[in-house]
């Protein structure tokens, strides 16, 4: 390499004087082959368990799409449509079984002439969840006397129907399906929270036996699966009711979901209670605030604030177990579907694996979204807490 | 905190109201005056039986027991859709029948001592005579229930089919791999995707169920009855003219079949000289006010459902795909057990 | 409440005396409740006299009648019902303690997974995660039940794995081993090697907290416990008599007969029970994964250690005092989900107790009463070890 010399010392032979040209970039370092390379293939372990695992995709996913869009049914009658012997091909989901028994997995045995009201609780539902959750939605305080105030009357109302104004009473013996579900959960969250809220207050009181009684319930009903809450609340609570006093099927398990969702969410509200600064509490003793003046103005707003992804969380989970009402008998979207795919007018072999693929769906796109939600929420209480 | 106690106490009152909102009450005493009052019978029924009680996608119930129901809504006011169903499974039926949820439970329930006197419920007849059985796939080439030494068997637990099970097995020294699911849609389907080599229960809820099979010709009943199953509507103890209804209601069916009236006859054999006829009718005496209905309460019973035949033959008989024998069920007359009680 | 009153207080009004209406209000509320049970239980006796339902425990040593599917003891239909509690419960602890081992297990694998250098192998154990998480475990259970029957074969046209296992829609068929009364030898040597290999594994430990030098534990245990027993099977096995016979399924006539099965709904409840408990473990592990900072994996890659190492000796160590509060409430949760055994038709607690006992004897307050407070008992004690565990591994501020 030659050297010029431009300053003194230059012919000193160590010292470059000229920047180099500059090298190619390394064609592995950018590049989809070096992004493979690295986050695929980086050392011989990290390739076995890379083909291993496009191996295990490759034996999952084309199958399943095969099953749920290219070999499917979408429309038909009757079984003759979903099965091979009769339509004379392969033949994977039975879409069309779903199809014919939408009304049925959304209404239950709603009478069909009055499904219109179900429609409309579930246009009322749908504005007071946006109105809740929309963080920036205005009024929000209006929105929460609304969700729980007065949508639950009107709820009520709507469903069960009311002679005077024109409503025809509907027996719950004949709802069923998504509303059902819908039903349990929402009366689950609606009761959960206050009672909740309660039970966790109960449970940080200086009285001594307040706090057992309210520890005593939490940690019983936690300790406990909810099938045994729920079969305790169908078989026992008649019992304990005076004679001739009958509690509706579908209010049962409503009191079970109840009870079971509040002791969870009285933990989850704990947590926020905890979270709370201590000089919170004793700035606002010192403002001469009574205890619930201090809890409902100072202490449960920061509180809740903090376990709103918890709650949402909690919910989710409630959400899911809803599908254990199916166990004593009441009509819930998972009911529905097993009372469907086992009617001989729809006997086919892949009708049962439609409906659970149908309930999945269901039940993926309530829940997912959901906890997108919570973790939004999240988000931006970390940015509001950052200092 | 005295506002803590408050809430919580007005908490409690709250969750207390709510369960009595949606509570009906009946007492346990005038079942009768209660059912008029409210307008319509509650029936407690099957939660989806082929045959005998199965609602279809709107609502509408239909079947033998349904029928039944209907006979007593029929007695009571003249009019055979005043019921109201309540699909209870086995092992809520007769909680739902102390509590006073249902009015009367026709729901294929069998006679036995033990419910008969410790259940506090009385049954009031028999309507139908029945016995367990087996069905097997005819692939497996059993024709006799003693070859099903060492099979697996699907049942429903709670039931006395699951104990009769045992005992027949015990009995004639096999053995048999139970298994016992809590509903009998999902003892089915289990038996009908392969899971056990037979599946028993009541004969009739045989060929009910088989009707429901993927494929249907590829299962056989097997001959056998192991077991006595008298199934019959049940009140509640305690309520004499109630428990009265509904056993005449039954008798009344049988003796209408007896004496050739039907539901197309009904209105001509009010002028029938027969005897039999007029008392059954209401044309001669008023028995029918000596358990608090109308002197023509069987003819109501007649002209709303016809009678114990026609009911038979519309929902499991030849008329219907069950397409049962009439068997034990047939009038005494005709070598059957159905004997109605003479009405006078 | 306030707890203002430090100096000499002011006379107030009973009305306004905190302690005064603490006590008030407590007994206000201790009276609410036992007006409440007094009535519930006042009411529930009247109702089970005017049904004429039995009360008491003395049912339990009555002849239950029917039959179990799966029993780990010895229990016949002429068995009492106190005998099928025993058996609804055995098999829920089988199944849970089965379950919690699996779960953990593909728990741990998962959560490490997802923050795997790998790109595919994260995003799969991502998807996985929030597939199963979202969806309800008794949908997750009948697709198991209904996808595992439907899959397999019936009993005449068994998969045969050779060596006497077979497969089909009756279940797993295994060899069952049958130990020779004489084989207290066999016993003997097992019990030996067990103590050895933790012997050994004290002395190892021992030997590098002073030297720093490692030993192979694993192998040396292998070989005691395992090995051992071996041997002394092989020599009684030359000297002419055999310790353990193997009895093999034998086809009859509809199923499979003898061997050891494994029922398709043990193996539906497990599955099912292991991929939702596993799913959400996986992220108590990754939370714990994340929660150790980073600089501890760059210190020990500083002193040399390669990954796995470093996961194993460095990071999980220490994310498992984050770990194990949550991983305690997830066994928990297992073992209560396991109660969903009643969809599929598994003889659980719940299934055998709560189903068929409460149908033959009508005793519901009696039946729901011991099944709760058999959850409750297995509740407070797995609460109780793990939390002593817990306190042991807690991090011991100076």
């Amino acid at each position: 390499m030659a050297v010029h010399s431009l300053t003194p010392g230059a012919d000193l032979a160590y010292v470059q004087a000229r920047s180099s040209d500059p090298l190619p970039p390394p064609s592995l370092v950018r590049g989809p082959i070096a992004w493979l390379r690295q986050n695929l293939f980086s050392s011989i372990p990290n390739a076995i368990l890379t083909f291993a695992v496009l191996g295990l995709l490759l034996l999952i996913i084309p199958p399943t799409i095969r099953f749920l869009l290219i070999d499917a049914v979408w429309t038909g009658a009757d079984r003759a449509a979903c099965r091979e012997d009769m339509a004379g091909r392969p033949v994977g989901a039975c879409w069309a079984f779903v199809v014919d028994r939408i009304g049925y997995f959304t209404y239950g045995g709603y009478p069909v002439e009055s499904r219109w009201r179900v429609d409309l609780w579930f246009a009322m539902l749908a504005v007071g969840i946006g109105w809740m959750l929309w963080l920036k939605a205005p009024r929000r305080d209006v929105g929460a006397v609304y969700f729980f105030a007065i949508f639950p009357v009107a709820s009520f109302v709507l469903l069960t129907g009311w002679q005077a104004i024109g409503l025809t009473p509907v027996a719950t013996a004949f709802w069923g399906g998504i509303l059902v579900t819908l039903v349990v959960s929402i009366v689950g969250i609606v009761f959960s929270l206050p009672f909740g809220i309660l039970l966790a207050l109960g449970r940080r009181s200086k009285l001594p036996l307040v706090k057992l009684a309210c520890v005593v319930f939490i940690e019983v009903i936690r300790g406990v699966p909810l099938i045994t809450v729920l079969i305790m609340a169908n078989t026992m609570l008649p019992l304990f009711l005076p004679a001739g006093v009958s509690v509706d099927r579908l209010l049962r398990p409503l009191i079970g979901v109840a009870i079971f969702a509040s002791a969870y969410m009285a933990e989850v509200v704990r947590g926020g209670l905890q979270a709370v600064p201590k000089g919170q509490y004793e700035g606002a003793m010192s403002l001469g605030l009574g205890y619930w003046r201090m809890m409902l103005f100072i202490v449960l707003p920061q509180a809740l604030r903090i376990v709103i992804p918890g709650i949402v969380n909690t919910f989710i989970g409630l959400f899911k177990d809803t599908s254990l009402v199916y166990v004593i008998g009441v009509f819930d979207l998972m009911k529905t579907i097993e009372a469907a795919r086992i009617d001989p007018q729809w006997a086919a072999p892949t009708v049962s694996n439609t409906g659970y693929a149908f309930a999945a769906f269901f039940y993926f796109v309530c829940c997912f979204g959901m906890s997108r939600y919570s973790l939004m929420v999240e988000r931006k209480l970390a940015a509001g807490q950052r200092r | 905190m005295k506002k803590t106690i408050a809430t919580l106490a007005v908490g409690l009152g709250v969750a207390l109201a709510g369960a009595t909102l949606g509570a009906g009450s009946a007492s346990a005493q005038a079942t009768l005056a209660n059912v008029k009052q409210k307008g319509f019978l509650q029936c407690g029924a099957n939660t989806g039986l082929a045959g005998f009680g199965v609602p279809d996608a709107q609502g509408n119930w239909s079947g033998f027991d349904v029928d039944y129901c209907r006979a007593v809504a029929a007695a009571v006011f003249g009019d055979p859709t005043k019921v109201r169903f309540t699909p209870l499974a086995a092992k809520d039926r007769f909680t739902a029948l102390q509590s006073g949820e249902v009015d009367v439970l026709i729901r294929n329930t069998t006679v036995t001592m033990s419910r008969d006197t410790a259940l506090g419920l009385h049954f009031t007849g028999v309507n139908y005579y029945d016995g367990q059985g087996f069905m097997v796939r005819k692939k497996l080439g059993v024709s006799s229930a003693k070859e099903l030494n060492g099979a697996s068997i699907c049942t429903q637990q709670g039931t006395t089919t699951e104990l009769n099970l045992a005992d027949y097995f015990r009995a004639n020294n096999m053995k048999y791999e139970v298994v016992a699911f809590a509903s009998s849609d999902e003892t089915f389907k289990a038996y009908d995707s392969g899971r056990c080599d037979a599946f028993t229960t009541d004969a009739s809820g045989l060929y009910a169920e088989r009707l429901r099979a993927s494929a249907p010709d590829d299962h056989i009943v097997l001959p056998e009855v192991i077991s006595k199953e008298p199934l019959g509507p049940g009140v509640r103890k305690g309520d004499g003219q109630w428990a009265d209804i509904v056993t005449w209601v039954g008798y009344a069916l049988v003796n209408a079949e007896e004496l050739g009236v039907t539901k197309a006859n009904v209105d001509q054999m009010m002028k029938s000289d027969n005897p039999e006829v007029k008392r059954l009718l209401g044309v001669e005496g008023s028995f029918g006010e000596g358990i608090g209905l109308t002197k023509d309460w069987a003819a109501r019973i007649v002209k709303g459902v016809g009678n114990y035949g026609e009911i038979f033959e519309r929902n499991i008989g030849e008329g219907s795909r069950l397409k049962i024998k009439r068997g034990l069920n047939a009038l005494w007359s005709k070598g059957g057990l159905q004997y109605g009680m003479p009405i006078r | 409440m306030s707890t203002i009153a430090s100096r000499p207080p002011a006379k107030a009004s009973l009305v306004n005396d905190p302690k005064v209406r603490g006590i008030v209000y407590q007994v206000v509320l201790v009276a609410v409740l036992v007006a409440l049970v007094w009535a519930a239980a006042t009411n529930a006796i009247d109702n089970l006299r005017a049904a004429k339902i039995a009360s008491g425990f003395g049912f339990l040593e009555s002849t239950s009648g029917f039959d179990i599917g799966q029993t780990l003891i010895p229990y016949s239909a002429t068995s009492t019902y106190g005998r099928a509690f025993l058996v609804g419960l055995l098999n829920t602890l089988l199944v849970a303690a089965i379950g919690i081992v699996l779960a953990t297990f593909l728990g741990f694998v998962v959560g490490v997974a997802r923050l795997s250098s790998n790109w595919i192998v994260a995003r799969v154990a991502t998807v996985y995660v929030e597939l199963i998480r979202n969806l309800p475990l008794l949908l997750q259970l009948l697709f198991w039940y209904i996808a595992v029957l439907r899959a397999l074969p019936e009993p005449r046209a068994s998969l045969n794995a050779g060596i006497g296992v077979f497969l089909n829609n009756r279940g797993l068929y295994m060899p069952r081993p049958i130990v020779a009364p004489d084989s207290w030898l066999l016993m003997a040597s097992l019990a030996i090697g067990v103590v050895a290999a933790i012997a050994y594994s004290v002395h190892a430990r021992r030997k590098q907290a002073a030297t720093g030098e490692q030993s192979p534990t694993g192998r040396a245990a292998l070989g005691f416990v395992v090995g051992l027993p071996l041997l002394v099977w092989l020599l009684l096995a030359l000297l002419g008599t055999n310790p353990i016979s193997f009895e093999l399924p034998q086809q009859t006539r509809f199923n499979l007969n003898g061997g050891l099965q494994v029922f398709p709904e043990f193996v539906a409840l497990t599955l099912g029970l292991t991929i939702y408990t596993a799913a959400f473990i996986a992220e108590i592990v990754r939370a714990g994964i994340l929660a150790v900072s980073r600089g501890q994996t760059e210190a020990a890659n500083a002193l040399g250690l390669r990954s796995g190492p470093t996961l194993k000796l460095v990071v999980i160590p220490q994310a498992m005092r984050v770990i194990i509060p949550p991983l305690t409430s997830q066994y928990l949760n297992l073992t209560k989900n396991s109660s969903l055994a009643v969809v599929i038709g598994y003889p659980d607690l719940v299934q055998v107790f709560m189903g068929t006992v409460l149908n033959q004897t009508g005793q519901a307050i009696e039946c729901v009463a011991i099944t709760m407070a058999v959850y409750l008992t297995i509740s407070i004690v797995t609460a109780t070890v793990m939390n002593d565990y817990n306190r042991r591994k807690a991090l011991v501020e100076r």
